[in-house]
């Protein structure tokens, strides 16, 4: 029997999470005005729970690194967000979109999370509309839905190319709306840097005001973290620069489980590197995969001359295009999954046919769209005969009105007109679905300490569909962790306050001031991005698109030498007391040296493909499915919760079998 | 390319800051212009010199972090473009740049470049919200039909990052783009009527309270604005103010 226990309620499916809130315990909105939750991050999770457990009368201090919670990195999510309206009349269902996320996932999530997670995506629409967020809508004023990529209806909101930002602004306005009353305390410039525990519960943070360098004891009947991923292991990804796992990391060495980390989103349809300065990579929206079809070049001299900059894409005909995706994916097309469509990217590029100087991109190109909404808008403007031009000047038009910021943002980064020359796209690092392991009520192996969004681990399996963070951001913050996190603070009010003139509270701060004494003392040669560019290079050559055994030992090899290397060369200039950006990042990259090695060592012990961990020694040998992931439901269809024991090398390994009764497990084919 | 770089730099909040010198060779000019900082910083911390702190995160255009004064100019010399979105090969070789954190009296420096924008946050504080509990019986988003046009107006003005550019690059300091921004996009929709006569007052009061100037009309905030946001908000905002003052009905 496994020492996890998912705390998975009885009965049917679909009932489970209607009988739940029904049977957990209340506190009495008397009693709330005593409690204290601390929420660490402002994303779309830390946001909405911060704003909802205010408004339902709890104390709540929140706490962000950059300046102000508006600029958590969910702002910078373009395409939209699933929900299961059925607006279109595509026979969409909560059923459907449970499945479909299932199965996207891999079937490696936790069914009845996801279950749940469907149950309430329609409220959150209705939520955010509420709130005056300005979805896009039809000329009728409904609402406008999208598809996007791995599913067959058209289930995803958005407003323009900035639904996070919209759904961000939105969360954090319902902050704002209790900062003002004096429900929120909000701590800007602040990093978490220490979970502080009093008979086995969270009682507490170690706060690090970024700005003086002071630390602060912060005292709470219940920790939430609402940290976000840990794609920047890899240096460069689409997360913002301040990504960081810190928070999560914190709590993990406290005792809370480390889930699946090595289950990391490629995302396919990214800028491409231009050179060695690169500090970050910049995501273009999925649904361009919606009318964009993606291509390189038939011949592999074509590619060459390419890449030698002596031959343009629109030089090649139609019949010396290889449109990969369509041809190996007929049923899906350029709409595969992310994982599929990534992973076929870089094998295209791979064997010799990518398209830039570096030879590690591929085209993604509008023209045949640009030609049939031409078309399209012809017709409604009865014109007779419209010329090519003519069509092509109309299709732009509507392209813009879809992608125009966009292809405003591509324009602006790689200076090329992406409506005469298709965009290069190379996929990259853009999301977590591994993380800390939580129980059905968000609470992880720590008593009183909650997880909540892409922190956490347990709705995406394997692989993240499109529009699905959103989606789980605000359904956890907005309606999970809001009545889950009663039942347990039930049971705390008689507690009182949480007072931080405690031994345990001395004990954490003194072990935060002796680590960053420690770095601040180091006084080396080389700068935290030194450090952090080579575990970037491991990460991306071993524990990247594809993995093997031999070279995730490698990795392992290679990351402990890194860290090592971090603890005796690494040089802060400035001091601890002010603002010290460097200080603040070698204690992220610190801590991503050591994620970076619990990564590498979960890759290896998961010898199956799925979603977005494919192992070169899982293939598919022959028949229809050649050469395509081959996963291991009989021996791998279980979660993976790593417990620390020092050395992430020691790592102990606790296994959560997953339980599927209303799905079947089917082998995902998009062909 | 080669850059000389004129930077502020200031300790803290407390100290005088002055303009430093350093130079930069190899530059790519597909590096953004942030990347250059990088770059510059990396060869300050070889030196074993303190690096040039500055806001930065998305690295995208959208988190509203980055916020230079560059040659002058709010995010430098491209139109409607944060600094991060900036590229060198909007430069030349061997040129001198200056730059900057934002100037005004309401955003006082923290360190080097960085600005305290608290102010920003407190404006919307006292009354940039609609006012809806979370609840899972709020009624169906499709039960309300907005015109395409109000919503995407109300779009257009949302689209504001709050970087601070409009304060920074107005003579008078002053904040009405911003805060014309968020008063519109409720003013735009219907969910926004309920509390629109108090959201006004609130707004325009609590920004007068933080020290920004008054507007004068120079448009100089749209020309600046990183997400092209129109002074035709201001014009909204100054009629919604106008019709709050003088309504009889509350």
């Amino acid at each position: 029997m496994s020492i996890l226990d998912s705390k998975i309620p009885k009965g049917p499916l679909k009932d489970k999470w209607t009988n739940h809130k029904n049977n957990i315990n209340l506190v009495s909105p008397a009693n709330k005005r005593n409690i204290d939750i601390i929420v660490v991050g402002t994303g779309l999770a830390g946001a909405s729970a911060s704003a909802s457990l205010a408004e339902m009368g709890y104390n709540v201090k929140a706490f962000c690194y950059q300046d102000s919670p508006r600029r958590a990195h969910s702002i910078a999510a373009q395409g939209g967000i699933n929900a299961a309206k059925n607006y279109q009349n595509d026979g969409d269902s909560i059923y459907r979109l449970f499945y479909d996320t299932v199965k996207g996932g891999d079937y490696r999530s936790r069914e009845a999370n996801v279950h749940r997670l469907a149950e309430v995506s329609g409220n959150i629409i209705d939520q955010c509309v509420a709130q005056g967020v300005p979805f896009g809508r039809e000329y009728g004023g409904l609402l406008d839905n999208r598809s996007f990529g791995g599913v067959l209806v058209s289930r995803t909101f958005y407003a323009k190319g900035q639904t996070g930002q919209q759904l961000l602004l939105g969360a954090y306005s319902a902050m704002n709306r209790q900062i003002g009353k004096g429900k929120i305390q909000m701590f800007n410039r602040h990093e978490m840097v220490e979970l502080v525990k009093v008979n086995g519960k969270a009682r507490g943070i170690i706060a690090r005001n970024l700005e003086t360098g002071k630390l602060e004891r912060h005292g709470a009947h219940a920790v939430v973290i609402a940290s976000g991923g840990y794609g920047n292991v890899f240096f460069l990804s689409t997360n913002a620069m301040g990504s960081n796992v810190t928070a999560a990391w914190k709590i993990h060495k406290k005792g809370a489980y480390f889930a699946n980390p090595c289950y990391t989103q490629i995302h396919p349809t990214c800028i491409p590197r231009s050179g060695e300065h690169q500090s970050k990579l910049t995501l273009m929206s999925e649904s361009l995969r919606n009318d964009g079809r993606i291509w390189v070049p038939k011949k592999i001299e074509d590619a060459k001359l390419i890449r030698q900059g002596k031959l343009k894409p629109t030089e090649i005909s139609e019949e010396n295009r290889d449109y990969y995706l369509e041809r190996r994916y007929p049923a899906f097309g350029n709409l595969v999954p992310r994982d599929i469509a990534s992973r076929a990217a870089k094998e295209i590029c791979d064997a010799g046919f990518g398209v830039n100087q570096t030879g590690e991109a591929v085209y993604l190109d509008f023209t045949s769209a640009i030609k049939r909404y031409g078309k399209q808008e012809a017709a409604i403007q009865r014109l007779e005969n419209p010329s090519e031009s003519k069509i092509i000047e109309l299709g732009e038009v509507i392209v813009e009105s879809k992608y125009g910021n966009l292809f405003q943002m591509y324009e602006k980064i790689v200076a090329q007109n992406p409506y005469k020359s298709p965009m290069m796209i190379y996929p990259a690092v853009h999301y977590t679905m591994g993380g800390v392991w939580v129980d059905y009520n968000l609470m992880t192996s720590v008593e009183g300490c909650y997880c909540i969004g892409e922190a956490n681990f347990s709705d995406h399996g394997a692989n993240r569909l499109g529009a699905s963070a959103l989606m789980q951001g605000l359904a956890d913050g907005y309606f999970v962790l809001p009545y889950t996190i009663g039942d347990y603070l039930s049971n705390e009010i008689r507690t009182g306050k949480i007072s931080t003139d405690t031994s345990e509270f001395e004990d954490a701060e003194k072990s935060v001031a002796d680590r960053i004494r420690k770095l601040i003392n180091i006084q080396g040669t080389k700068s935290v991005d030194h450090f952090h560019k080579l575990l970037g290079q491991v990460m991306w050559e071993y524990v990247g698109m594809t993995r093997n055994e031999k070279g995730l030992k490698i990795a392992m090899k290679k990351i402990k030498e890194i860290r090592d290397e971090f603890w005796k060369d690494l040089r802060i200039p400035g001091d601890q007391f002010s603002l010290n950006s460097e200080l603040d990042k070698a204690g992220r990259v610190a801590d991503f040296l050591e994620l970076g090695e619990l990564f590498a060592k979960d890759a290896l012990s998961r010898n199956e493909s799925c979603g977005g961990h494919f192992r070169e020694e899982s293939v598919e040998l022959d028949g229809a499915q050649k050469g395509e992931a081959k996963r291991n439901d009989k021996d791998y269809a279980y979660v993976t919760a790593w417990e620390y024991k020092g050395e992430p090398e020691n790592s102990k390994m606790h296994k959560e079998e997953l339980e599927f009764n209303d799905i079947e497990l089917k082998q995902r084919s998009y062909k | 390319m080669d850059l000389t770089l004129k930077v502020w730099r200031q300790k803290n909040r407390n100290a005088q800051g002055a303009l430093e010198k350093y130079n930069v060779s190899g530059i790519s000019e597909n590096a953004s212009f942030l990347e250059m900082l990088d770059v510059m910083n990396e060869q300050l911390i070889n030196e074993g010199t303190e690096p040039v702190a500055f806001d930065h995160d998305c690295r995208e255009g959208i988190c509203g972090s980055c916020s230079l004064y560059i040659n002058g100019e709010a995010h430098g010399p491209a139109k409607n473009v944060t600094t991060c979105q900036l590229h060198m090969r909007m430069f030349k070789d061997g040129e001198t740049i200056y730059i900057e954190p934002w100037r005004s009296a309401a955003m006082p420096v923290i360190k080097d470049l960085i600005v305290d924008r608290s102010s920003f946050d407190r404006i919307q504080q006292s009354g940039g919200f609609v006012s809806v509990n979370t609840s899972g019986n709020t009624q169906d988003a499709n039960a309300l039909p907005i015109p395409k046009m109000n919503a995407d107006k109300a779009f257009d003005a949302a689209a504001c990052i709050g970087c601070g550019a409009c304060v920074a690059t107005c003579k008078n300091s002053s904040a009405m783009l911003f805060v014309a921004a968020k008063v519109s996009q409720f003013a735009y929709l219907p969910q926004g009527q309920v509390e629109a006569k108090q959201r006004v007052k609130n707004m325009v009061q609590q920004m007068d309270n933080e020290g920004f100037g008054n507007c004068t009309n120079t448009g100089a905030c749209e020309i600046e604005c990183p997400k092209s946001i129109s002074i035709e908000y201001i014009a909204k905002m100054n009629r919604e103010f106008l019709a709050a003052t003088f309504s009889t009905s509350e």
